[in-house]
């Protein structure tokens, strides 16, 4: 008798259960607007990522297709897998001295880890992220990405002026904590 | 404790047993890993894994990188809980180093450090819910493991590889929006949390899966060194954040999660017991965070005084350890990681004998195993 008791309340117990789940299935079924997906290939138009997402490395451009970097190889040094690659050419500014300017600066996106390194350790700021994420290609090449924009130039900034050195007046400690 | 070799598994076949292969593309290892299944009948015998498939020579390719390219290799060793495998090497750079970080950094690794421990266990608990044939908890563990992988997409631009933490302190500020995010996260999970026990926990079926099988007593998890949930199912008191505070850690109060049965249920409890405690601990930190630097300012080329230095954290499958010989240069000259998941997938053989073969996939997945950081 025992037995049976037990075997009747192990099916009453295991439909408990089962009910207890389905309310939470059944509260999502009737509540529609709960649903979070996103219809993807859909939404493309309105879908806009984070600021900070990070889709991929680019050069930045201003209006007028100036950008920044004077090619010193700092972000081509940090890199850990080599997808940055640094082309310099030397061009003679009007002062008559021989400058530094990037030819190409390449980039291999299919080498990329997305770590951040070479744009935290780029001296002038030239280089971000960039929100593209599509990236699907049919060829490997078309990965390979060159980040200076045709005729771009690099930002001429006027020098500043030097600060003036700080005049040091009082060189003698006036008090000596040995006396 | 009976060793076990790959002999005696081909010895076995001579006396008429079955050896079958699990693996190593088998949808329920969560990644490319292969057993090699002894049965008498029905019933599990011994179970070698086989693990190297997708080894990839992180420890060697460390040694032709500075230590902050190291980071992001560490990453990808156990994509879960990516936060503290950044923070292991991290800390034990400036613990070399002698360098000591601002109370803001500290404070935001260990928010951050939770938030990827409640993503891994969330993770964990759907794919646990689909080993066992529950599809749904798979999307609705899923869907709350998305809020946190937003907050994380705002503030450092990805959702799974973060390379944030860097020796010294962070890669950079967290977003305006990332406390505010975080606690609307807190208010709304409080409130999902009990679904998962609504749905997984008193289910009859999970039940009798779960409750007795794959018992671990005490002694096989300090002898296997099966650290994290995996050990504290079975009283096992391992937790280096209590043990070994790092960080923000000695400044909260939580409560380190002991179950006493060592079997598959105990640490299922432990983890979802664990996601209440982490909520918990960035509840006490969250509106606290002090003001003040994101890093501090450290040498262009880092390079470590010779020696010997070791890290350990928890991460959100154990007790993960960094280990470092450095001769003085930029590059360490030995780099090893003890990671969780090896030692805990080696107790599946003593787990598993006795049980049917069924179970090896039940409790397999009560292991919480990354296959990546297996084979790093």
């Amino acid at each position: 008798m025992n037995s049976v008791g037990k075997y009747f309340s192990d099916i009453f117990y295991g439909i408990k259960s089962l009910w207890k789940g389905l309310m939470v299935t059944g509260y999502y079924f009737v509540h529609p607007g709960t649903i979070v997906t996103q219809q993807y290939p859909e939404n493309r138009k309105e879908l806009k990522m984070f600021d900070r997402f990070k889709g991929e490395v680019i050069l930045q451009h201003d209006e007028n297709n100036f950008h920044t970097c004077n090619g010193c190889g700092i972000c081509q040094l940090n890199c850990p897998n080599g997808s940055l690659e640094i082309i310099t050419d030397s061009v003679t500014n009007e002062d008559g001295k021989s400058e530094r300017i990037i030819d190409k600066h390449i980039y291999h996106l299919s080498m990329c880890t997305f770590c951040g390194l070479c744009i935290k350790a780029c001296p002038s700021n030239s280089l971000a992220w960039g929100q593209e994420f599509e990236h699907a290609v049919f060829n490997r090449e078309a990965l390979t990405k060159i980040l200076n924009q045709p005729g771009s130039l690099i930002k001429k900034t006027p020098k500043e002026p030097k600060a003036p050195k700080p005049v040091v007046t009082d060189t003698v400690p006036t008090s000596n904590p040995a006396n | 404790m009976q060793e076990v070799e790959f002999s005696d598994i081909l010895t076995a076949q001579e006396d008429g047993d079955y050896i079958v292969n699990i693996g190593p593309q088998h949808p329920s290892t969560h990644g490319v890993m292969r057993f090699v299944v002894s049965l008498k009948g029905e019933m599990l015998d011994y179970v070698v894994p086989h693990c190297g498939y997708i080894h990839r020579g992180i420890e060697k390719m460390c040694e032709r990188m500075t230590y902050p390219q190291i980071i992001h290799l560490t990453d990808r060793m156990d994509y879960l809980s990516a936060h503290m495998n950044n923070e292991a090497v991290s800390i034990l750079v400036e613990k070399a180093l002698g360098v000591e970080v601002p109370e803001r950094v500290k404070y935001i690794r260990t928010i951050l450090s939770e938030l990827q421990r409640i993503a891994s266990h969330q993770l964990w608990w759907a794919a646990f819910g689909m080993d066992m044939g529950g599809l749904t908890c798979f999307f609705y563990g899923l869907r709350d493991r998305e809020k946190i992988l937003d907050i994380f997409e705002e503030s450092f631009g990805s959702r799974l590889l973060h390379s944030f933490i860097c020796p010294g302190g962070l890669m950079g500020d967290i977003h305006p929006n990332f406390q505010k995010r975080t606690k609307e996260f807190i208010t709304y999970f409080r409130k999902k949390l009990p679904e998962y026990d609504q749905l997984l926990t008193g289910n009859i079926i999970f039940e009798q899966r779960t409750k007795g099988m794959g018992i671990m007593s005490k002694e096989d998890a300090i002898s296997f060194g099966a650290t994290g949930p995996t050990g504290r199912g079975s009283n096992f008191a391992c937790d280096i954040r209590k043990k070994f505070p790092y960080s923000a850690y000695d400044k909260v109060d939580f409560k380190e999660i002991l179950y006493t049965e060592g079997d598959s249920w105990a640490r299922y409890k432990v983890r979802v017991d664990e996601m209440w405690e982490s909520m918990k601990i960035i509840e006490q930190l969250i509106d606290n965070i002090p003001e003040g630097d994101y890093s501090t300012k450290m040498k262009p080329i880092i390079k470590l005084p010779e020696g010997e230095y070791s890290q350990r954290v928890e991460t959100a499958k154990g007790d993960l350890g960094v280990f470092v010989v450095s001769k003085g240069e930029k590059y360490p000259y030995r780099m090893h990681f003890r990671t969780p998941n090896f030692s805990n997938l080696f107790v599946i053989s003593q787990l598993c004998k006795g049980n049917k073969i069924a179970d090896l996939i039940a409790i397999s997945g009560s292991l919480d195993l990354v296959i990546p950081d297996i084979d790093r």
